[in-house]
């Protein structure tokens, strides 16, 4: 970090009486100083102007009006948000719908894209060849087009309210969304939520201790399989045991739309579905960059250790393989959370469209609105890369 | 995007301009040869490119009465297209130097965005549109409807307060762009289009099947639409009011741009005033004194400015209504020119 060279250090520290002005120690710790103040006096400088320059032409500034009441209707709302409701808690709703849609986004995009990165090493020419069609065909449309596209083709495919598509009872298709039966907890539906906590925990015990023993020992233990039972048995059994205490409010059409139930809106899937194969496209390419990263000695070598391909794949290729793809594939991460901000193009009511759009137009207050939506999205890619950071170093080679 | 960039644009603006006083509009205008005005994006009637690319509208021709009051040549104006959630930024900012876009005057709108308005160019109220096929005659029966908006708007607001004050649910649709609304309307996402009922009009036309579209009779709003400038320049300020207020007093007075040269010979004091033949009207706000005369010249007086945009013989087919003079029965009124 010090700007000075360590051979000059050495050589200028060492000598005892030599003046403090040539001492790189000081001279480093001075430059560093000053430059922080200049960062600080400049930022200070411009704050200081854009609040006077606001006060003189009459705009209001500050974080006031936080706690005005918002006075407008939003679409999606997850948190508890009604018109009464405050601007903080209008900002709260669509930094939630911009969570909800990149986190769900960030999974089917990895899950789609890691398959169709394997795909395209496929020895299979017809996969190969389709697989490497989805990978240039969607990396290839910006992202806006593919969206309205998408937008555009869910709402005319799907009929009117009146004319629902109903693929199972009490589920519903329309234009309007698709419209699931609420779930409503009776008394101790609680105790269900608690077992499926119980049960990923056991199931995350029982992962350490297989793995334990079986560096002891050699002895292997389904841990995958026993996990996964208990984290879908333990659940059901409570469900039983409690008496069923669930009910379902199914969705009726009444006047114009379906009344009650859960509505997941075009807008999100639109968006949900565009984001995903897109950012899937470019994943892909990453996993197969990975795969082959890895040299074919060592496939060459698990072989000759007598051990099966699927063994191969799993314990050689793809340990080694993921400290190739996780860096890049972080930085897919971040940008499909950065491109959920065009959602404003399609309706969804994301932050940008929300807090940006809406309540920067009815407060006016253009300067605080903006940098506040800049520092969450900064806040979220931040957090995004400390945890992919922490899963790279887990995952890196340990080099002696 | 245009709407970030304006944004990072006025804090730059805000943090550079540490001494920078704020300089006469009518100097700078005068300096660069012509006005840049503020205007929708699209909305026929109001501000739209026709056939030959020329902006035309109602807001279109407020902007031209005011180059031809400063130049004598109601084309000395450049238009910027703006959304609903630019146009204040962009005013702010210096990027325009008068918005007309349909905007209503409100309160918080007239006292914290540093922004003033300088009178009504058009008296609006909100309105409904749905599809003939929903056989619904008032807006009382669009309970649990999804209603399509655009943000930025007093329209998003007012809806909130009807659909509450009747004890109504709704889902609301909200875009930015007045496009994206027109096309998720059209593409059946709602049942209801809302906006300004001479927006509705409008958009009408622009739908796939404008027949198979009804306006509701409800107007659930005040919207006075006008022109808007920046605080703290008050002879700009009152050259837009004035604008504005001659072209009213013209109607009043019955003169037209087809009869204006004859007029200039009239015995009346009123339009001896008007016209620049009496007093020194135009010069006490820094134009010449024929000013209001080049206004009714080139884009004519406020009922002709009305009638060819968006009047009875237009597509949109608007009646005068409220819009009428006050010695009509309307409330168009502008103080006397003395």
């Amino acid at each position: 970090m010090t700007p000075v060279s360590s051979a000059s250090g050495e050589h200028a520290g060492d000598e005892a009486g030599t003046s403090w002005f040539y001492n790189p120690r000081v001279r480093g710790v001075v430059f560093q100083f000053l430059v922080v103040a200049a960062l600080v006096g400049v930022v200070a400088f411009f704050a200081y102007n854009a609040k006077t320059n606001l006060e003189r032409a009459g705009i209001a500034s500050g974080l006031g009006f936080f706690s005005e009441r918002a006075g407008f209707d939003i679409s999606q709302t997850l948190v508890p948000y009604t018109n009464d409701s405050t601007y903080f808690r209008a900002f709260l709703v669509g930094l939630v719908n911009t969570l909800l849609v990149a986190s769900i986004g960030i999974l089917i995009a990895t899950v789609i894209g890691f398959i169709v990165g394997v795909a395209r090493l496929s020895k299979n020419f017809v996969i190969r060849q389709l697989a490497q069609l989805y990978v240039e065909i969607l990396r290839n449309v910006p992202l806006l087009l593919q969206l309205l596209f998408w937008y555009k083709a869910v709402l005319s495919v799907l009929p009117s309210p009146r004319q629902s598509l109903e693929p199972m009872s009490g589920v519903f298709l329309n234009n309007r969304g698709l419209i699931l039966p609420e779930v409503i907890g009776q008394p101790g539906s609680g105790l269900i939520g608690y077992a499926l906590l119980a049960a990923i925990a056991a199931a995350f015990g029982i992962s350490r201790w297989a793995r334990a023993r079986q560096l002891a020992t050699g002895k292997q233990f389904p841990s995958l399989i026993v996990g996964l039972c208990l984290i879908v048995l333990l659940p059901l059994l409570t469900f039983f045991v409690t008496g069923m205490p669930v009910d379902l409010a199914y969705a009726e059409l009444k006047g114009f739309n379906f009344a009650g139930g859960m509505v997941v809106n075009p807008e999100f899937m639109a968006l949900l579905l565009g984001l995903s194969l897109y950012t899937a496209a470019f994943i892909a390419e990453i996993v197969r960059a990975g795969i082959l990263a890895v040299s074919h000695g060592q496939t060459e070598a698990a072989f000759s250790l007598g051990l099966r391909p699927r063994r191969t794949l799993q314990l050689v290729v793809i340990p080694q393989a993921m400290r190739v793809i996780i860096p890049p594939l972080t930085s897919q991460y971040l940008n499909l959370t950065k491109n959920s901000s065009l959602a404003v193009a399609i309706g969804y009511p994301d932050i940008v469209a929300v807090f940006a759009g809406t309540v920067l137009n009815q407060t006016g207050q253009a300067v605080e609105v903006i940098i506040i939506t800049m520092l969450v999205y900064l806040t979220i890619s931040l957090s995004t890369s400390a945890f992919m950071n922490w899963y790279n170093r887990r995952v890196a080679l340990v080099e002696r | 995007m245009t709407n970030k960039f304006l944004t990072i644009a006025l804090g730059a603006a805000l943090g550079l301009s540490a001494t920078a006083a704020s300089a006469a509009t009518l100097d700078d205008v005068k300096a660069k040869g012509f006005l840049q005005c503020g205007s929708n994006t699209g909305l026929a009637g109001f501000a739209a490119p026709n056939d030959a690319g020329e902006w035309t509208g109602l807001d279109v021709d407020t902007c031209r009465a005011i180059a031809a009051a400063i130049f004598d040549d109601p084309n000395a104006v450049k238009f910027t297209p703006l959304t609903a959630k630019e146009r204040f930024t962009a005013l702010q900012t210096g990027e325009v130097d008068v918005l007309v876009r349909n905007t209503t005057w409100t309160m918080t709108r007239d006292t914290t965005l540093g922004l003033n308005f300088t009178g009504v160019n058009y008296y609006d109220g909100q309105g409904f549109m749905v599809r003939k096929s929903l056989d619904v005659t008032s807006a009382l029966e669009l309970s649990g409807a999804s209603v399509c908006v655009q943000t930025g708007t007093t329209t998003e607001l007012n809806l909130t307060d009807y659909f509450k004050a009747n004890g109504m649910e709704y889902q609301p649709v909200v875009f930015e762009k007045l496009e994206e609304v027109n096309a998720a309307y059209d593409a059946n996402r709602c049942d209801v289009y809302t906006t300004d009922a001479s927006g509705l009009y409008s958009i009408r036309l622009q739908l796939t099947n404008p027949a198979d579209h009804v306006v509701l009779p409800e107007i659930i709003s005040k919207e006075p639409l006008g022109p808007v400038v920046r605080q703290g320049d008050d002879q700009w300020f009152n050259i837009v009011k004035w604008t504005l207020f001659a072209m009213v007093n013209a109607e009043e007075l019955g003169v037209t741009s087809a009869n204006v040269d004859e007029m200039m010979s009239s015995d009346n004091p009123s339009i001896k005033r008007l016209l620049g033949v009496d007093g020194q009207f135009g010069e006490s706000i820094g134009l010449s004194n024929d000013w209001a005369a080049r206004i009714i010249k080139h884009v004519g007086n406020y009922g002709e400015m009305f009638d060819k945009n968006v009047g009875p013989d237009t597509p949109l087919g608007i009646e005068r209504g409220v819009n009428a003079l006050w010695s009509k029965g309307g409330l168009q009124y502008a103080p006397p020119i003395r």
